[in-house]
């Protein structure tokens, strides 16, 4: 009598469980790490699972250049990208974002909050919420300290330009046998920066990019004759191939002075640096038109596609608490996407000087961000943009074509996308 | 004794019945099925119906996609599906082809097209003919009675089994700037090589390196050709008093042939067909030096944020169509040389 009922139990508790595990429903999302912040957000969405047993979050990390830059716009275009997704090209791709709006207890916490980053991530004219930003970025230079030290030259301060950093990091890379003064990241947005200083103005009459002016002219000459007379590092623009490359990993090994990438390195320095060497940002340099970086950032944003926009909805609207947000951008030295913590400040949990330091600089340069450098980071064709300074540069460097030539060609590759696009 | 069954014996009879009926239960499955099909459509009709599945096969995985990407290069846009795109007739082909000097991409209005298109040229020439011969070569020694033969062989055809992926990364890991092969030099008293800088190091290294990857294969092929010679014809050119020269040019080679056309076809397509080892070895750099014709049609439709499937079918369809001429004069020539030699 009591093994039957042993086995009734048994086999109530099994049919319950399979009707649980059956009605729970599944989203994914399709991530990219800089730092930590994708064992940050397991945490999160644990906690979130735990106050929520009917929906569970699978997180599919991906490598950057190939799983957010290639694979997912196609997945994306072909109705099979996952529930939701981090990405970085917000206006390109907004077209397949999910207006979470209907779904929002609160619409007007979003709007109050990450209303003027909302304007980046939906379609023209649309009022549509599709999600927050992961991070707001700020590209910057980073520089060895310690070098600077061995090699007993002072860094520069106030408005310096990108020639005169040139001229100090070559002579501490060479008092201190470092293989190369500078280095930057191989993407066009990291370009971008420096060339508007130099006077770039990016967009013609027609609101569409028209590259080819005096400003971007000067910035690439300078970086062709940076390559040519060894002060930046090849390995990262010539010799990674066709695609985006970072150099992190040599300032990380202490191999370059300056490196000219973003916010979001402060996270992974904190880490992989730790006290090596000093490490610090400096404002951006300057050139005859301004003192900019770029502005930029990622969002986690909803997919249209999704068979459960309620549930992503729920997921969301949990991860865009304040407190969440405030623990999110706390543990993975971001500069915070949400006005409210913005304006209140974020309390940064390191306690390594260097991350510190950099997260104060990259926040004070916020203001110093150029409007056309606001207005491109905005521009459905950014991409296209970055790509094709990237590529039609690199073939520069190589002596494939001349700069006139390399100016032409990427004006041609714009006007090309764009006209299959019917813009231009 | 006799006549008596063990116990082993018994079990291997109605292990054999077991089969046996398994067969039975088998046939008799697909004969209820095709003998009602028999009486439909004739036996003369039937080979069309055992062919079918095949067939179906391949017209929905490669038919069908061959006319779609037809259909894709005589569109623009950036739409996916093909009902949403623009047909635009053979304007993607015209915009590939227009050049005023073919001879330099910087005239052509799709100058990567071109670079990628000269890049590949060069590289099937110098790979497919470095390939055939240290292949050719290799067997020739192998076919010998030497010791270690298994190890040997084992050793060079050992990397076809490793990934491109894993080739790629390898030989990365030799020809970076402090690289395997850097540190070999320095210590030699040499300066370092930046190998993946130099545009003729980089095609030099991409073909060096699919060489190793893929040279055991095409050993292997050539080595089963020359094992198929009969013995007795070296025998009868050495009591001639050939050569070890004149038997290789005299009898090795012409009988070898048909082989090595196979051998040849194979390294062509999979030469213009590159893409893996390349693409993690150099990424088709520094600037365009080794971007081949398959890398160019994967950057332009799918290694964008904003893709041109349009020119990058019609990039796919010249290539396809280039390949098939090629595949034709190569076969046309092998069978020339096979009559002449008949």
């Amino acid at each position: 009598m009591s093994s039957r009922f042993r086995l009734l139990a048994i086999a109530t508790a099994a049919l319950l469980f399979v009707a649980a595990a059956a009605a729970q429903v599944e989203l994914r999302v399709t991530w990219y790490d800089d730092g930590v912040e994708g064992i940050v957000l397991r945490d999160l969405l644990d906690r979130f699972e735990a106050e929520n047993p009917d929906i569970r979050v699978v997180v599919d990390t991906v490598p950057y250049a190939t799983g957010i830059l290639q694979s997912l716009p196609l997945q994306l275009a072909s109705g099979e990208a996952a529930d939701m997704a981090r990405v970085t090209n917000l206006g390109g791709l907004s077209q397949y974002f999910l207006d979470m709006r209907p779904f929002l207890s609160d619409p007007d916490y979003w709007e109050t909050n990450f209303g003027p980053f909302l304007d980046w991530m939906r379609p023209e004219g649309s009022d549509a919420i599709p999600g927050f930003m992961t991070q707001l970025t700020v590209t910057g230079p980073f520089i060895n300290r310690t070098l600077f030290d061995q090699a007993g030259v002072e860094v520069p301060t106030g408005d310096t330009t990108w020639e005169e950093w040139a001229e100090v990091t070559r002579a501490v890379a060479a008092a201190t046998g470092t293989p190369y003064a500078m280095a930057m990241d191989r993407t066009g947005h990291r370009l971008a920066g420096p060339a508007i200083s130099q006077g770039a103005q990016i967009f013609g009459e027609d609101g569409h990019a028209t590259i080819d002016d005096e400003g971007m002219r000067s910035m690439m000459q300078l970086m062709v004759d940076w390559h040519a007379d060894g002060t930046m590092d090849p390995e990262v623009w010539i010799a990674a191939g066709g695609g985006y490359a970072a150099a992190n990993e040599p300032f990380i090994n202490a191999q370059i002075v300056l490196y000219m990438s973003g916010s979001w390195q402060v996270g992974q320095f904190n880490e992989l640096i730790g006290d090596a060497f000093d490490w610090e940002v400096v404002p951006n340099p300057c050139g005859p038109a301004a003192c900019t970086g770029m502005p930029g950032g990622a969002a986690l944003v909803g997919i249209a596609d999704t068979d459960h926009p309620e549930e992503v909805a729920q997921v969301m609207e949990y991860l865009a608490q304040e407190d969440v947000m405030a623990e999110f951008y706390a543990r993975t030295l971001f500069i915070p996407g949400h006005l409210g913590l913005a304006e209140a400040g974020i309390d940064f949990e390191t306690d390594v000087e260097p991350a510190a330091q950099a997260l104060a600089v990259f926040s004070s340069e916020v203001p110093n961000l150029h409007p056309i450098a606001y207005e491109l980071q905005a521009y459905p064709f950014n991409f296209v943009v970055f790509d094709s300074i990237r590529d039609r540069l690199t073939q520069v460097f190589v002596g494939e074509l001349t700069l006139d030539e390399a100016l032409a060609r990427a004006q041609a590759d714009i006007d090309a996308v764009l006209e299959e696009e019917g813009e231009r | 004794m006799a006549g008596k069954t063990t116990l082993k014996q018994r079990t291997s009879s109605l292990a054999g019945l077991g089969v046996q009926g398994l067969y039975a239960l088998v046939m008799n499955a697909l004969g209820f099925l095709m003998e009602p099909l028999q009486r439909l459509v004739g036996q003369r009709r039937m080979a069309y119906m055992f062919l079918l599945p095949n067939l179906l096969v391949f017209g929905i995985f490669i038919l069908f996609p061959m006319v779609l990407n037809i259909y894709y290069a005589m569109t623009a846009g950036t739409a996916l599906y093909p009902q949403d795109r623009t047909f635009v007739g053979t304007a993607n082909f015209e915009r590939l082809f227009t050049c005023t000097d073919y001879t330099n991409p910087n005239t052509c209005l799709e100058d990567r097209f071109w670079r990628a298109a000269r890049n590949t040229g060069v590289f099937v020439v110098f790979q497919v003919a470095g390939m055939v011969a240290i292949s050719l070569l290799t067997a020739i020694v192998l076919n010998r009675k030497i010791r270690g033969l298994g190890f040997f062989r084992s050793v060079f055809f050992y990397p076809v089994l490793l990934s491109p992926v894993v080739v790629a990364l390898i030989w990365k890991w030799i020809l970076q700037r402090e690289g395997v092969l850097n540190a070999v030099l320095v210590s030699l008293g040499l300066d370092p090589v930046n190998f993946l800088l130099s545009g003729s190091w980089a095609m030099t290294w991409v073909i060096i390196v699919t060489i190793w990857a893929n040279m055991g294969f095409y050993t292997l092929i050539l080595l089963a050709g020359l094992q198929s010679i009969p013995a007795e014809l070296y025998d009868a050119g050495a009591i001639d008093g050939t050569s070890t020269l004149q038997s290789f040019r005299h009898i090795t080679l012409p009988l070898l042939m048909p082989t090595m056309m196979v051998v040849l076809v194979l390294a062509l397509i999979r030469a213009v067909q590159m893409f893996d080892e390349v693409f993690v070895l150099t990424g088709g750099g520094p600037g365009s030096a080794t971007l081949l014709m398959v890398q160019y049609i994967y950057n332009t439709g799918f290694g964008t944020q904003n893709p041109r499937f349009g020119i990058a079918a019609a990039a796919s369809v010249t290539l396809g169509a280039v390949l098939l001429v090629a595949t034709l004069i190569q076969l046309r020539i092998g069978r020339s040389s096979e009559r002449h030699l008949a």
